[in-house]
């Protein structure tokens, strides 16, 4: 165990005596207070330097060097009339901007930048949201100009590398997942299981057979039912066995005609492959209903199951998760949508096409004669390119073989997290096999009055940001730690130390825990009084007037 | 494996403590038909990084960067100039490896970067309140049809013939699904795409919102307020989308002119071309209506020792607390982008967002001027920013075509955005900071010839 081995305990005083003094400026050494841009910018104030353009309302042109050129046309009247009214008559008042130096900017946000917690600091278990190391590699592939400073609509000719990347990485895709065709645009995860969804119900409108209910497993992440209700379907729940996985009995009951189909996340949101996946599949389609596969968890099958074998129709892919593009704070993501030879038709506008005379992209007024039944367009443009770039960049250093260690390297990790620490929290499921890259804990057994924020928060004075909590819904106060693969051995003996650390404290009541976190930039904020009375952005003074 | 840092001691360490034989058992409850024993079959094995820089570098060649060429094209993308300091600084490894901050206490980074965004979003449109992005701005303007429908309790929708015609096809996919009706047209060159007159005979009783694009597709700008207080009349919503949001330097904001909503795509500012994606979704409204905003919302509070702090809130809309009941599915936000366009608007200021936007104007009134000289070509805006329309004496898309192959990147030709044949001779050309003179002489001389 290599925790603290310079001796030095957070709760020790320090030596002189000082730990509570104030200091004049807030700070507290390199831990900075960093105002609001609000309070140090100003509306005269400016970070970029820009050639002068002439007046709006017409005057001096700027001929370069003398010459007459079409900049020095800007002194004549133009031919439809008079400067001012090339904008219509609407010049735009104050905007009370405040705007800051180059060297003012940097400062703000790399002091703001230092009150997060990051993948680059440390471990960062959070359960379904697959926090890997996100490579170097693929943000310079992201920048090269070829990628990063190309139109969406530019002409095809121009773009036939980038139509290759796309297409590269929907090959790599429909390979992994053994599922013959791929939806690139969708944006995000949920924005794929609405594409996923679409897909289903244009498939079972097209053969007539409208229908009304949507089944979810209630361990299922909210986005699910969210986007079957955003679809049109009412959304039904199917109970989990007490072993942490779906009911299949309860399942299978509950199908008939009205049912279009099943969102079911495999490896579910208790970490435990769903056993009975390809008598679901098989149940569901002898029904008539087809089997929407959330993919978030797919980093712990990867190049090892092809969730197409187990019988699915649609499955989202979390970029941002399994392919490693960043997370950046919430956001972007990308979430294309593998599809069955049923759903295919059915996929939506635009999608990269191979021909022998090169790559082309099917959009709407090219599509009808061979992709008449697409059931639409999703985003503007084609997706996320900056994210199939750095997943190009992850797919091809990993390789088959790479992708196949990335999985079984983080499913080991994440059940040697729960095997080390099953005797100091409760694993409500460790019974029930293997878990596959997600270790799922309740607060079971903690003192009275003790409960999973209270270790959430004490893992943060530990120096590690916290696990997914309160979630699945299915156990009481979850705390579902994933851990990746993209963690060493060392780094997972000392994340377990400090939560074992923790959650001795939790068991034997140790008051300190309630008010933790004791070091970070913030305490424990009220959430209650931000909902009450939402302050959502800087006021100025002409607001308060009102 | 560079990115893999367990060693085979380290594995063989682990499997003893769990007290399994191989990593294989671990996967015990995969059905063994689906169990593939070696690594999938028709892909290539693992590669160096300087591999994997030579083949997608390769690729990367193959395209032709818009900064190597004359460049004309906008049409809901916009190519400007991106401070090197905003490319650093999102790059610092605490914004870009960080998740959506749901622990406040040590992501106060973001959330301070989201509140600073979401002020800077709210002015800019002259709203009262945006919310922390969305996915883009086609994204949004649905999102922002759904939020006319939960508040006017009608599902009427009157799309101008001026909103981006991508942004049409997303709203009419969605309003497949929702049971939305959607009024929509397509524009026509005379007036430049102006509808108003449609709009505002088209909207009674049943419409829960106008949506409107200002600056429109085809570049026209347009006094919005007629329409907000039509709309206001009979109770429906104005939405206005604004794809070019650099032109909110110039232009009076929709907010000023009464929308009630106001969405667009932000990518002109810190984010880049990108190829369409990732983008940044802007969405603001006013005060009354927040509870029916969809996506994430940054709020400000106290922690427990009274310090400033900030939280996300309002959670409750959400699809993580609601469920089937939230507002919208929407999970994620653009954060990463958000933070680049807040560190581009922080460093521009009000001063150099207004003289960005007076360059980009007077750059394209004299384009506009000298093309319009070009046999053949007819400007068709009166009023525009930084865009504008062009009508060819002859159909626009090959000619685009014609001059791509001779490296000149001439604009968007109607005919890559509709089918109806009446368009097809209209070219949208926008013109910005990174034009050059030469580059629309250029321009000029190359539709001098394919014209003649």
């Amino acid at each position: 165990m290599t925790i603290n081995q310079s001796g030095w305990r957070p709760e020790a005083p320090l030596a002189n005596g000082a730990g509570d003094q104030p200091t004049f400026t807030g700070n507290r050494a390199l831990m900075l207070e960093e105002p609001l841009l609000f309070e140090i910018g100003s509306t005269d104030r400016t970070g970029v330097d820009f050639e002068p353009a002439p007046s709006l309302q017409g005057g001096e042109g700027r001929g370069e060097g003398g010459q007459t050129s079409w900049w020095g046309t800007l002194t004549q009247p133009s031919p439809q009339g008079e400067r001012a009214n090339r904008l219509g008559n609407l010049e735009r008042g104050a905007i009370n901007l405040p705007g800051l130096s180059e060297p003012e900017t940097v400062r703000h946000y790399t002091r703001l930048s230092r009150q997060n917690y990051a993948i680059d600091l440390g471990v960062f278990p959070l359960g379904s949201c697959t926090m890997k190391h996100n490579p170097r590699l693929n943000e310079r592939i992201a920048r090269l100009p070829g990628f990063a400073d190309i139109h969406p609509l530019q002409p095809i000719s121009t773009v036939q590398g980038a139509l290759a990347v796309i297409h590269l990485v929907g090959e790599w895709l429909c390979t992994l997942t053994g599922m013959p065709a791929v939806a690139m645009s969708p944006k995000a995860g949920a924005h794929g299981e609405l594409c996923g969804l679409l897909a289903i119900r244009a498939a079972l409108e097209a053969r007539g057979d409208a229908r009304s209910v949507i089944l979810v497993p209630e361990s299922a992440h909210g986005t699910n039912p969210a986007t079957a209700a955003f679809c049109g379907y009412a959304v039904e729940n199917i109970p989990a066995t007490a072993e942490g996985r779906v009911n299949v009995d309860a399942l299978k009951a509950r199908l008939g005609p009205d049912v279009a189909g099943v969102m079911i996340t495999n490896p579910n949101t208790c970490g435990l492959f769903e056993r009975e996946m390809i008598a679901i599949c098989d149940a569901v389609h002898a029904a008539g209903g087809l089997v929407y596969c959330d993919g978030a968890n797919f980093n712990a099958i990867v190049g090892r199951v092809r969730p197409g074998d187990l019988g699915i129709d649609a499955m989202h892919i979390n970029l941002h998760k399994t392919f490693s593009t960043p997370h950046g704070g919430g956001g972007p993501g990308a979430g294309p949508v593998v599809f069955s030879k049923a759903l295919a038709p059915f996929a939506p506008l635009p999608f990269v096409e191979q021909t022998p005379e090169g790559f082309r992209l099917v959009e709407e007024e090219t599509a009808e004669d061979h992709h008449a039944q697409a059931f639409g367009r999703m985003v503007a443009f084609h997706g996320q390119m900056g994210m199939f770039t750095r997943a190009a960049s992850y797919m091809l250093s990993h390789g088959a073989d790479g992708l196949r260690q990335v999985s079984g390297d983080a499913v080991l990790n994440a059940n040697y997290i729960l095997r080390q620490l099953e005797d100091v929290l409760d694993a409500p499921f460790a019974a029930s096999g293997p878990c596959m890259h997600e270790a799922l804990f309740s607060d079971n057994g903690m003192a009275k009055g003790f409960n999973t924020l209270d270790i959430a928060k004490g893992l943060i004075d530990e120096g590690f940001h916290p696990m997914t909590v309160y979630f699945p819904l299915v156990v009481h106060g979850a705390m579902l730690i994933e851990p990746t693969e993209t963690e060493s051995k060392a780094g997972l003996d000392q994340f377990i130390g400090a939560l074992r650390s923790v959650a001795e404290r939790a068991r034997a009541g140790d008051e300190s825990l309630k008010s933790a976190p004791h070091f970070a930039p913030r305490r424990r904020l009220d959430e209650t009084a931000a909902a009450r009375s939402p302050i959502l952005a800087q006021r100025y003074l002409a607001d308060e007037d009102d | 494996m560079r990115y893999l840092p367990l060693s085979d001691a380290d594995r063989r360490a682990m499997l003893d403590a769990i007290g399994v034989a191989s990593v294989d058992d671990l996967f015990a409850d995969v059905p063994a038909a689906a169990r593939l024993s070696g690594p999938v079959e028709g892909l290539p094995m693992h590669m160096t990084e300087m591999a994997v820089e030579r083949q997608l570098g390769g690729l990367a060649k193959q395209n032709l960067a818009a900064g190597d060429a004359p460049f004309f094209l906008g049409a809901g993308a916009y190519r400007h100039h991106v401070p090197s300091s905003v490319d650093h600084l999102i790059q610092r490894g605490e914004f870009l490896t960080a998740y959506t901050p749901y622990q406040p206490e040590i992501a106060q980074g973001t959330l301070q970067v989201l509140f600073e965004f979401q002020t800077q979003v709210a002015r800019l449109y002259g709203c009262d309140v945006a919310n922390a992005s969305m996915y883009d701005g086609s994204t949004a303007c649905w999102e922002a049809i759904g939020m006319a429908r939960r508040i006017t309790r009608r599902t009427r929708a009157i799309l101008s013939a001026g909103l981006h015609p991508h942004y049409v096809s997303v709203c009419e996919t969605m309003a497949k699904f929702t049971g939305d009706a959607l009024d929509t047209a397509v524009p026509t060159l005379d007036g430049a795409g102006d509808d108003m007159a449609r709009l505002l005979a088209t909207i009674d009783d049943q419409t829960s919102c106008v949506v409107v694009q200002n600056p429109n597709i085809l570049g026209a700008i347009a006094d919005l307020s007629e329409l907000a207080e039509a709309c206001h009349a009979k109770g429906a919503l104005l939405i206005v989308v604004v794809t070019e949001p650099v032109s909110l330097g110039a232009i009076k904001s929709p907010g000023e002119m009464g929308a009630d909503i106001v969405v667009g795509e932000g990518q002109s500012i810190g984010v880049g071309l990108q190829f369409g994606g990732p983008y940044l979704g802007l969405f603001a409204t006013r005060d009354k209506y927040v509870r029916q905003m969809p996506g994430r919302l940054c709020g400000q509070t106290v922690d427990a020792d009274g310090k400033r702090g900030f939280v996300l809130t309002l959670s409750t809309r959400e699809q993580h607390i609601r469920r089937e009941k939230a507002t919208s599915n929407i999970c994620t936000n653009s954060g990463l982008c958000a933070l680049a366009f807040s560190i581009h608007m922080t460093l521009l200021g009000e001063k150099g967002l207004r003289e960005l936007a007076a360059l980009n104007h007077a750059k394209a009134v004299a384009a506009a001027d000298v093309l319009a000289q070009v046999p053949g070509v007819e400007v068709l805006n009166d009023a525009f920013f930084n865009e504008f329309t062009l009508k060819l004496s002859k159909p626009a898309r090959p000619i685009v075509r014609d001059l791509a192959d001779r490296n000149i990147l001439a604009g968007v030709a109607l005919g890559r955005l509709y089918a109806d044949t009446s368009l097809e001779n209209g070219l949208i050309v926008a013109v910005t900071e990174t034009t050059t003179e030469e580059h629309v002489a250029t321009l000029a001389s190359a539709l001098r010839e394919a014209l003649a």
